[in-house]
């Protein structure tokens, strides 16, 4: 066994020690600590946040990555231990039976037999089309797919691209919002002139396109660069950093205006007054005065931007500028299930697996955002 | 007003630029035409010559910036950025990849697109606004809260779901409308319902909410006390007074889209087969063709302004303290 | 017969929240009659705009009144359901509100504001309508024209009375004014007041007027309701309460005002705080605070029972145990005259007696010329078409340890004036000299040297301090910046002195600024800006937006210090009162400009130019002064 790190499993496990670290060294702050504690003791926030750390639990696992040494007798003896093209994870491994029993093609969920008639030997040894038995009957909780794969089993799978999704491309939008539009804020004059510029222009370009066009482009290097990945694996995961970069750089404006509007209030209230009358100076100001005062917006949006980004992965890939295809996604599995719609009998189970997944995740998030805005967002404070 | 209005166009300039230079970089410097011409030739047919008949076929054999072999103003302008660039100014979109002129596409292919995205917008906007009011009036009730926890929930769904279910249950399993295609003609309403009521579905959550949130804030502030201390029925002040308010922000959010309407929907067109401006634009996608995205792009970027300049107008209607100088 | 007026008894209002019970407003009655006004008296929190909005029923959707009865002439309005209440509101009962600002509907006219009213009472459209229109806004003082305007084309003044023209088209028998002019200048509440004053001796209405200023009571009311803790501690005529106020409280309420006639006096002070909303209360609820509190105070709730004719008071100390609930009260003690206020001297004040300064050259802060304008921009290019001239040629100066007090209507530039002397805004023209050095264009290290000179103190004690940092870090900070030689325990030791010296227990600098109430916000941010060893401290309006009894702990400090450490003070004001108790010298701003200058007690008592004159006349409490 070799252990893989690819580079979105850097980056996420980078992300949580970071959110650890963060976490434990503002545990005494009790502006942050206080609405934290009033979202888990709230039925609703403490319920969602939980079935968001089973998730997570499932995309982590997924992360820690290897690939399996194969048989000795692959090579020569005294070689160098030659090692599959696959990439396996750690939930692999809990799921191998999931991963391994396949069957031809199709089935419904908990069935006995193949979706689709075969000709056959029948005991009488004549030609016969009907349903053939499936190898593992009743062993696949969500059916299988068109080639046999379970469909619990990717289910699993798409979890952690949604997660990547979710959570990489707040990891690249967070520090151009911040940085940008907070110095649009609080320097003004020509600098605001010049961000709101380059915000205006992006935003002025319609979302799908941008990201559509940028997709396209790094999609055309990476074709156009084989040699450089040695598993599809590898490929796919820098197809999908790629999308969290480009989602990220197009998707800073909203929060990088809100940002400014914000540092707009803060810079004239008094205490910044005060501090620019000790001398304090504008790095000061903004690290220690303003940022802290406004990092209940972005812990807000960085919530409530995890669920749409959750949603965005499914379309972008079903338009094609998402994911790789050959990667487990939500949208992916929506993709290849939608056709099979006008089949009769209906195959059904694929589509309603990744809707109920997709579902509990994003309904899960929403739910967590709405008890965090609730219990960040000073004008609720006002109200009570 | 018309200082303001040659004011906005100056500003739009250097954004459409910017937007240009953008597309521009994207297109032909990160992804440069010979990447282009081994996408479109497929990898086994690559060869050198192959390459450089393509760019000679689809324009694309010239320098990016400056053209050294050309003389006089053509060293500028003779040069991929003015031919393939700059001309979008003029609303000059070329040829496709396929060899169709863009811009005859557009024009045929963007009513369609309003026949859908115009009504779904309408009725949308008059379907959320009203359920916000239903909401925002009994709110704290019962039907409040189960109407919120139901915008929730119809919001964490992805809206691939919405189409696929509608074409299912109206389409497949009633019959009430054909799943998918296009008549031209007054015929066209068999196939416009769905995709606009499937549109509407797919709003629903998101923009009720919206509403909501937007007409309790205003429901908070002191003007409203002082019409309920006028003796006021709550009827007319959620409607003469919260409602009057809350037009302001509602009109930021709403007027920008409206000229991007013309683009139409991605997803709903190309699951309905509208032969709009929306599965125009995802087929080029799916095509790679970058001359098209290109154009979709730049006319994306000329409507959003449109858009900002009639958010601008609109408020002078609804906010008496605007005015554009 | 049918009775006029509003009679309140019992009344009572709960907010559960969180689980928690709050009783805000506990056991209040009073009664207004026909044509009379009554003032509800008391500082903040302490329940009477939510009698108000109880009354109106207009209470907000936590709020509950859980007891009492509220008779409007003969109609009991708690009874009412809510269609009929709707009828009464803004009809027979009708209640104008603080904020003139935001209290109108800012996309909808004049004329359709108040037509509204008149539709909804009266019936009155079309052209009956506009003529009653232009009845009403001639009956509050303003111009027919007005009706076609929107709210912000009208200044606060006009929107205050726009708004009580609303209020009159329901020809109320009862209007409730919530702190109707606490939002607004001297000479505009003055003007409003007396307004409110002429509607109702002309129209026969009642006024219940809600209001946080003893001044403003005396000059309006003819009865007085004190209410303390959410409940009504004294009810009694106006001149019975002025000559003797009877209750504790009601004489704290008055030893803590400055006056000019206290000068050179502590001021008495009322030490701890009004207890929370969801306290239990055994006994008197004053009783913490109160310095003649007995036993008995502690174990058994007094009720407001009558001392004299027109005089009643929730005291233990005018009634003995064995009567204290009987229905008959009776005066049983003599009522003592309130006690004159601790006289404390002070050590001189600094520079007095001694000439009037001039512009010597031992000034320590010279303001020479100094103009702050902001350039309007207009077109196609944003062209400089005028400028705001927001202070435009002042000239001040201030000696070592002399308080010279700005004094001037909001707007009239002389916050400006203090954010340009600190250089926080960049001045147009003219010279800021601090101890003999022009600050204009000093950067870097030889700035900071000189804003250790000089500190601010502002209003709004809840946006002064930062509120994700704690007390500690929030005085060392200004340390770190302009004495960096000192280390950590150099600095903290400071902290503690400075803690100690506002009056602040040793382990605030561990907290967070919203653990602390407004006064105790205030005595922290003075101890920020003394922790560098200013010479100078711009107080800018410090007191403001304080409650008179903390106010008062707050000026003893500012005085304590200046005593000890000879500081002296910008006090920027817009507050006579304060002004005459302890400034040396006053400057009267008007328009970005200085119209007259001079000592204290002469400019107060013979005010040369026209405005300081009208400012001094329009000051609550001047006829009865």
């Amino acid at each position: 066994m070799k252990p893989v790190l690819l580079w979105s499993d850097a980056l996420l496990f980078l992300l949580m020690a970071g959110v650890l670290v963060l976490v434990w060294s503002m545990r005494h702050e009790d502006w942050l600590r206080d609405p934290w504690r009033h979202v888990m003791r709230s039925r609703i926030g403490a319920g969602s946040a939980l079935l968001l750390v089973v998730f997570l639990a499932v995309g982590l696992l997924d992360s820690l990555h290897y690939r399996e040494r194969l048989p000795r007798e692959a090579g020569p003896p005294g070689a160098t231990a030659q090692h599959s093209g696959e990439v396996l994870s750690a939930l692999d491994w809990l799921l191998t039976d999931l991963r391994t029993r396949t069957e031809k093609t199709y089935s419904a969920p908990l069935a006995t037999h193949l979706y689709v008639k075969e000709s056959m030997k029948g005991p009488d040894g004549r030609e016969v089309r009907d349903y053939p038995p499936l190898q593992y009957p009743r062993g696949h909780l969500l059916g299988t797919d068109k080639v046999g794969q379970d469909v619990l089993y990717l289910s699993l799978k798409s979890i952690r691209t949604g997660l990547l999704i979710g959570s990489l491309t707040t990891l690249v939008m967070l520090p151009f919002a911040i940085t940008l539009g907070m110095a649009a804020g609080y320097f003004g004059g020509r600098v605001d002139d010049l961000i709101q510029y380059v915000y205006t222009t992006i935003n002025s370009i319609p979302g799908v396109l941008l990201i559509a066009a940028a997709v396209l482009v790094v999609q055309a290097q990476i074709e156009a660069h084989p040699e450089l990945f040695d598993t599809a694996a590898a490929r796919a995961d820098v197809r999908l950093l790629a999308l969290c970069a480009i989602l990220g750089i197009t998707g800073w404006t909203g929060l990088a205006r809100l940002l400014r509007g914000e540092v707009l209030k803060l810079r004239e209230m008094e205490f910044v007054q005060a501090a620019r009358a000790f001398g304090v100076g504008r790095l000061a100001i903004l690290s220690r005065h303003l940022l802290p005062n406004v990092m209940h917006l972005v812990l807000i949006t960085v919530v409530i931007d995890f669920s749409g980004l959750v949603l965005a992965e499914a379309v972008l890939s079903y338009v094609g500028v998402g994911v790789d295809p050959a990667m487990n996604s939500f949208g992916n599995m929506i993709n290849g299930a939608r056709l099979e719609l006008a089949r009769e009998p209906v195959v059904w189970w694929q589509l309603a697996a990744a809707f109920v997944f997709m579902f509990v995740l994003v309904l899960a998030a929403n739910l967590f955002a709405d008890q965090v805005r609730d219990a960040l967002d000073p004008r609720m404070e006002r109200k009570s | 007003m018309l200082d303001y209005l040659v004011r906005r166009l100056l500003y739009a300039l250097p954004i459409l630029l910017g937007v240009n230079l953008l597309t521009f970089a994207l297109f032909f410097m990160v992804n440069t035409p010979d990447d282009m011409a081994r996408i479109h030739l497929g990898v086994k047919r690559v060869t050198p010559q192959a390459i450089e008949a393509w760019k000679a076929e689809h324009g694309y054999d010239r320098p990016l910036f400056i053209n050294t072999q050309a003389t006089g103003v053509d060293q500028v302008t003779d040069t991929l950025f003015v031919d393939k660039s700059l001309g979008l100014f003029a609303f000059d979109f070329g040829m496709a990849d396929d060899g169709r002129d863009i811009a005859r596409e557009i024009k045929t292919r963007m009513w369609p697109s309003l026949a859908i995205a115009l009504p779904t917008f309408l009725v949308g906007l008059l379907c959320y606004v009203s359920f916000a009011l239903l909401l925002t009036f009994f709110r704290g009730s019962a039907l409040d809260r189960g109407g919120v926890i139901l915008c929730v929930a119809l919001m964490s769904i992805s809206g691939l779901f919405y189409v696929i279910g509608g074409q299912y249950l109206m389409g497949k399993l009633w019959h009430w409308f054909p799943i998918s295609g296009w008549q031209p003609g007054l015929d066209a309403w068999k196939f416009l319902v769905m995709p606009v009521v499937v549109g509407l579905v797919a709003g629903i959550g998101d923009s009720t909410r919206f509403y909501r949130a937007l007409f309790l804030e205003e429901m908070g502030k002191d003007y409203v006390r002082t019409a309920r201390a006028k003796g006021l029925s709550d009827l007319r002040v959620l409607f003469r007074h919260v409602l009057g308010n809350a037009m302001i922000p509602i009109l930021t959010g709403v007027v920008v889209v409206i000229p991007r309407l013309f683009l139409g929907s991605l997803i709903i067109e190309s699951f309905f087969g509208i032969p709009g401006l929306g599965s125009y634009t995802i087929d080029a996608i799916q095509a790679q063709d970058f001359a098209i995205v290109r154009s979709m792009v730049f006319l994306g970027s000329v409507l959003y302004i449109v858009g900002l300049v009639l958010t601008d107008i609109s408020y002078t209607l609804v906010d008496p303290r605007v005015r554009l100088e | 017969m049918s009775r006029r007026g509003l009679r309140v008894e019992g009344l009572r209002v709960q907010i559960s929240q969180a689980g928690r019970l709050l009783v805000p407003v506990d056991d209040v009655g009073f009664a207004i009659g026909a044509n009379e006004c009554v003032a509800l008296l008391g500082e903040s929190g302490c329940g009477k705009s939510l009698t108000a909005l109880a009354l109106m029923r207009l209470l907000p959707e936590v709020a509950q009144v859980t007891a009492g009865r509220v008779d409007l002439g003969d109609t009991d309005l708690l009874g009412l359901p809510e269609l009929a209440m709707r009828g009464v509101r803004g009809g027979r009962l009708a209640m104008i509100f603080q904020e003139p600002m935001t209290s109108l509907n800012p996309v909808m006219r004049v004329a359709d504001q108040i037509g509204e009213a008149l539709a909804a009472h009266r019936g009155l459209v079309g052209e009956a309508a506009r003529a009653e229109v232009e009845r009403l806004l001639q009956a509050v003082g303003l111009d027919a024209g007005r009706q076609w305007d929107y709210p912000f084309q009208l200044s606060g003044g006009q929107r205050q009375r726009a708004l009580i023209a609303m209020m009159l088209a329901g020809e109320p028998e009862v209007l409730i004014a919530d702190e109707p002019t606490t939002a607004l200048d001297v000479l505009v509440q003055d003007q409003i007041l007396k307004l409110l004053k002429d509607l109702q001796t002309r129209r026969g209405m009642s006024l219940l007027l809600i209001t946080h200023d003893l001044d403003v009571a005396g000059d309006m009311a003819d009865r007085v309701a004190v209410m303390y803790a959410g409940q009504i501690v004294e009810w009694a005529s106006r001149a019975s309460l002025y000559a003797t106020p009877r209750h504790p409280y009601t004489r704290k309420l008055f030893a803590v005002l400055p006056r000019p006639e206290r000068r050179g006096q502590r001021l008495d002070s009322l030490p701890g705080r009004v207890p929370a909303a969801d306290a239990q209360h055994l006994g008197c609820r004053f009783a913490d605070r109160c310095p003649e509190a007995f036993p008995r105070c502690h174990g058994e709730a007094p009720s407001l029972l009558q001392v004299a004719p027109d005089h009643a008071v929730r005291c233990h100390l005018f009634f003995p145990a064995d009567i204290g609930n009987g229905a008959s009260a009776r005066v049983a003690a003599p009522i003592s005259p309130p006690p004159p206020a601790r006289v404390e001297s002070m050590q001189p004040e600094p520079g007095e007696p001694g000439p009037p300064r001039g512009r010597a050259a031992d000034a320590l802060l010279e303001v020479r010329d100094l103009a702050v304008h902001f350039p309007i921009r207009r077109g196609l290019l944003r062209r400089v078409v005028g400028s705001i001239k927001a202070v435009d040629g002042v000239s001040l100066s201030i000696a070592p340890g002399e308080t010279l007090a700005l004094v001037g209507e909001s707007g009239c530039g002389k916050t400006t004036l203090a954010r340009a002397v600190l250089r926080l805004l960049e001045p147009t023209a003219g010279q800021v000299m601090l101890a003999g050095r022009d600050l204009a264009g000093l950067r870097g290290e030889r700035l900071r040297r000189l804003r250790r000179e000089m500190q601010i103190v502002f209003q709004d004690p809840f946006s002064s301090l930062n509120p994700r940092m704690k007390v500690g870090a929030i005085l060392e900070e200004g340390m770190r910046s302009l004495l960096p030689e000192l280390d950590a325990q150099a600095r903290s030791e400071r902290v503690a002195v400075r803690l100690e010296q506002v009056g602040l227990p040793a382990d605030a600098a561990g907290r967070h600024p919203h653990e602390f109430s407004g006064g105790q916000r205030q005595r922290i941010a003075i101890a920020r800006a003394l922790t560098v060893e200013p010479r100078l401290l711009i107080l800018d309006e410090p007191t403001s937006a304080l409650d008179v009894s903390v106010q008062a702990q707050i000026l003893n400090l500012l005085a304590d210090i200046q005593a000890r450490q000879g500081l002296a003070y910008l006090f920027i004001t817009h507050n006579l009162s304060v002004v005459g108790y302890l400034a040396q010298r006053v400057a009267v701003m008007q328009g970005g400009r200085v119209v007259e200058e001079g000592r204290a007690e002469t400019l107060l008592a013979r005010p040369r130019s026209d405005y300081t004159r009208r400012l001094l006349a329009a000051a609550p409490g001047h006829l009865r002064a």
